[in-house]
């Protein structure tokens, strides 16, 4: 969620249980402007908590002109120093995919050893040593992966220019009432993967402005959101169940909205047994 | 003066085709209603109201919005039937809550009222790290006032949030005065009886109609009795209750088997008490059923309190020294533990509900004794012999033991416990957080202590989840020769035992007509 709205935002979205201490909110008022400044971001998010088994990671994310491509995570512990985390890519997410095992423990050079891959019926190529991975790349990884399968937008907050740029729109007042009830007005924050896939007939209704996500209503298995309005009835709070401490927030009828991560970093696998 | 009369006349014809031309222009369309002059007038006015830049390029499509912009405003003359949001239906609802109550009638019960100051709980957890929002803390507060005073009840707390699919339960743990209890229990186990009655007595009425069917000879392994209200699992009554303002709703209390059930399944609340849980192997029940069990659950594994707070009561030790102590009261003495000490060493806390046995019982129950007459009438002394005669009696840890003898699951520790500040840690609050249980948390603060769940209602599971694969398909009957098919005999064996049958009824004709020939003889 932004940096700027931190104040409020973090009390809609503690219905996970999860918040952040007076200490915590203090301090990142203050190193999160700094941030901006030094890395010279558009805007700073505060991304999250990743809890570990000794010590609980703070990640913000710093964004640049384009809100999806050009953004970077940064970690800290006690939310005033920040590290820049490596930019995630699939050969570093297979690598965590096999050797990450369990919680997070805190301390990010902490090595996991990964198994290797092969089993006893290829014993040719024995050279595979087993890799080791340290945490704070595992860290990237996951962040990476939360952020491009559980960060959600309502529909309209952000619109493409006609350059190509993603920006926030200025002209979004919010969802009705109605349509914050309904799960396909609410959009995954990442490079659209289901767009391509749709019928002709249903890409007649979108606008290409807005519509260039994926809708979370599409998503398999379904039943991994879990849309409620909490606070009253007042906000409409969205929960993934596959990453579980993922949690969207959006006051409808205004433009306020964002998410946040407080969770184990650990991806609910079990799933498809639990709907 | 002709002059004069001349531009007179000219300014009258002006004016004349003027108002001609205006009469002209405020002529109405036939089909549209509207007429030129107005509409001229309401453009211009957009254009002063906007002033859009190079307006001379947008003026249709201005003209063009105009008319638009009228069209909507005839249709908007339809009344929209205003629909209540269900925040609206909500706020009628929680309107109850902010009630105010009359003073005087009030004044002797808010003494000895059970209520807990969930307020300055509400500011201790947020040290900690852990909230549900200031206002629904303010709301939740409220309600477990309502409850409070609708109940009679002696102990109350705020148990914590279990969050669902759907919807939540906010859940509240509660302790009803003495005496006032079996009133509340015995209505809800009645009916629950009867139910099984009839249900025994259709099976036999149906048994009956459709003439014998082979009963199976399976014979559950008997049932483990629950425990009783007040004590073990069953010590404490919860309620839950979706949203604060809506009614609290009192859970069923907990039996043994579906302590065993939720121990094996993993599922996701979807926030409806009624709806069936679909899961292999079958939960005993319905989703209460499951909440049930797995608050008890949570209760077990999860409420924990600094040492020396409590201490076991003294006079019932005497008369079975080996009996787990189920019963302890508060320590009058008890000074508080350094924040610095709580937050390094997990000894200096201890669990203070009992451990749930293997049983799903916190206090072990025999169950070999009973069920051997009913057995030997089956004549199934064989099966019972080889089983131990006396079952090794579960036995849990005792009640007030420290954290620090918590098993590890997975290399993962059970706890993690902190401080709240690192900066001004002489105020801080130490912080105890469940990792087996992921959303338990427990604080500390000088004499004070307080446990909260909020999360999924789910334990830790390490890797993956494993269901539990369906048993192997019992044989259904011995195979012997009287059921096996056998081969259709072929042609050649036909007439062979044919002709060998013919052969034999030739050679009985045969002894018969001899006989028969000698009984001539004879005669």
């Amino acid at each position: 969620m932004d940096s700027n709205t931190l104040y409020y935002s973090l009390d809609l979205v503690s219905g996970i249980g999860y918040t952040l201490n007076g200490e915590q909110r203090a301090a990142l008022q203050t190193s999160l402007l700094l941030l901006k400044k030094n890395y010279k971001f558009t805007r700073v998010m505060f991304w999250g908590k990743i809890l570990g088994i000794k010590d609980d990671y703070f990640i913000a994310q710093g964004k640049g002109d384009d809100e999806l491509k050009d953004k970077k995570f940064l970690y800290s512990f006690n939310c005033m120093e920040w590290h820049l985390l490596p930019p995630a890519d699939d050969r570093m997410v297979g690598e965590v995919s096999r050797a990450a095992k369990g919680r997070f423990t805190g301390d990010p050079s902490y090595e996991y050893t990964a198994s290797p891959l092969q089993r006893e019926g290829d014993e040719a190529s024995e050279e595979v040593v087993a890799t080791k991975l340290t945490e704070e790349r595992r860290l990237a990884v996951t962040v990476h992966l939360i952020d491009e399968e559980a960060s959600v937008v309502p529909r309209g907050a952000f619109n493409r220019t006609h350059l190509g740029l993603m920006q926030t729109n200025r002209c979004f007042e919010g969802l009705s009432h109605a349509e914050a009830g309904k799960l396909e007005h609410f959009l995954h924050f990442a490079k659209p993967k289901k767009l391509k896939k749709k019928f002709i007939q249903e890409l007649a209704d979108l606008d290409p402005s807005i519509d260039f996500l994926d809708s979370l209503n599409d998503d398999i298995p379904n039943g991994q959101w879990s849309l409620q309005l909490e606070n009253a009835g007042r906000v409409c709070v969205i929960r993934s169940l596959l990453w579980l401490g993922m949690t969207f927030y959006h006051v409808p009828m205004t433009p306020q909205h964002g998410y946040v991560y407080m969770g184990d970093g650990c991806k609910n696998l079990d799933l498809p047994f639990m709907l | 003066m002709e002059t004069q009369q001349a531009d007179q006349e000219m300014d009258n014809q002006k004016q004349q085709a003027a108002t001609s031309f205006k009469a002209f222009m405020l002529k109405s369309s036939t089909k549209s209603n509207l007429n030129l002059y107005d509409h001229l007038a309401r453009l211009l006015t957009k254009v002063m109201d906007e002033r859009p830049q190079n307006a001379v390029d947008v003026i249709e499509d201005l003209s063009f919005r105009v008319k638009r912009e009228l069209l909507v405003d005839f249709q908007s003359t339809l009344r929209d039937l205003p629909l209540s949001t269900a925040a609206q239906l909500l706020a009628e609802q929680q309107r109850l809550l902010f009630a105010q109550v009359d003073e005087g009638e009030q004044d002797d019960e808010l003494i000895e009222s059970p209520l807990p100051n969930v307020n300055e709980i509400s500011y201790y957890l947020e040290q900690a790290g852990v909230a549900l929002g200031r206002e629904e803390m303010q709301r939740i507060f409220l309600a477990l006032k309502q409850l409070v005073e609708s109940q009679p009840l002696q102990r109350c707390r705020l148990w914590g949030k279990i969050l669902g699919t759907e919807s939540n339960y906010i859940v509240a743990e509660a302790e009803y005065r003495e005496g006032e209890e079996e009133e509340e229990q015995s209505p809800e186990e009645a009916p629950k009886d009867e139910e099984r009655d009839a249900d025994v007595d259709d099976e036999k009425e149906g048994a009956e109609e459709a003439d014998a069917l082979p009963q199976s000879t399976y014979k559950p392994p008997p049932a483990v009795p629950k425990e009783a209200n007040g004590s073990g699992v069953n010590k404490y009554v919860y309620y839950v209750c979706k949203e604060p303002g809506l009614p609290w709703v009192k859970l069923p209390s907990v039996t043994p088997a579906q302590i065993n059930g939720s121990r094996q399944i993993r599922k996701f609340f979807t926030g409806r008490l009624d709806s069936p849980i679909s899961s292999y192997p079958p939960f005993p029940g319905h989703e209460a059923n499951y909440l049930r069990a797995q608050i008890a659950r949570i209760s077990a594994g999860t409420q924990v309190s600094p040492q020396g707070f409590y201490q076991f009561r003294e006079e019932e030790e005497e008369d079975e020294p080996d009996a787990p102590r189920d019963s302890y009261e508060q320590n009058p003495d008890f000074e508080g533990a350094p924040i610095s000490k709580m937050a390094e060493s997990l000894s200096n806390w201890v669990h203070h509900v009992q451990h749930i046995l293997k049983q799903g019982r916190c206090t072990w129950v025999n169950l070999a004794t009973k069920p051997e007459e009913e057995l030997d009438e089956e004549g199934e002394v064989e099966e019972k012999e080889e089983e131990p005669d006396e079952p090794e009696p579960e036995v849990g840890p005792p009640l007030l033991t420290p954290l620090s003898e918590d098993e590890e699951i997975l290399s993962t520790p059970p706890w993690t416990a902190k401080m709240s500040s690192t900066l001004t840690s002489q105020y801080a609050v130490s912080i105890l957080r469940s990792n087996l249980w992921p959303g338990a948390h427990a604080y500390a603060c000088g004499k004070k202590f307080e446990n909260i769940y909020v999360g999924w209602g789910l334990k830790f599971a390490g890797q993956w989840y494993m269901p539990s694969l369906p048993p192997a398909p019992q044989s259904e009957y011995p195979s012997g020769p009287e059921i096996t098919e056998a081969l259709d005999p072929s042609l050649e064996e036909e007439q062979a035992l044919k002709a060998a049958q013919e052969q034999q009824k030739a050679a009985q004709e045969d002894l018969e007509s001899l006989e028969g020939e000698e009984e001539d003889e004879d005669d």
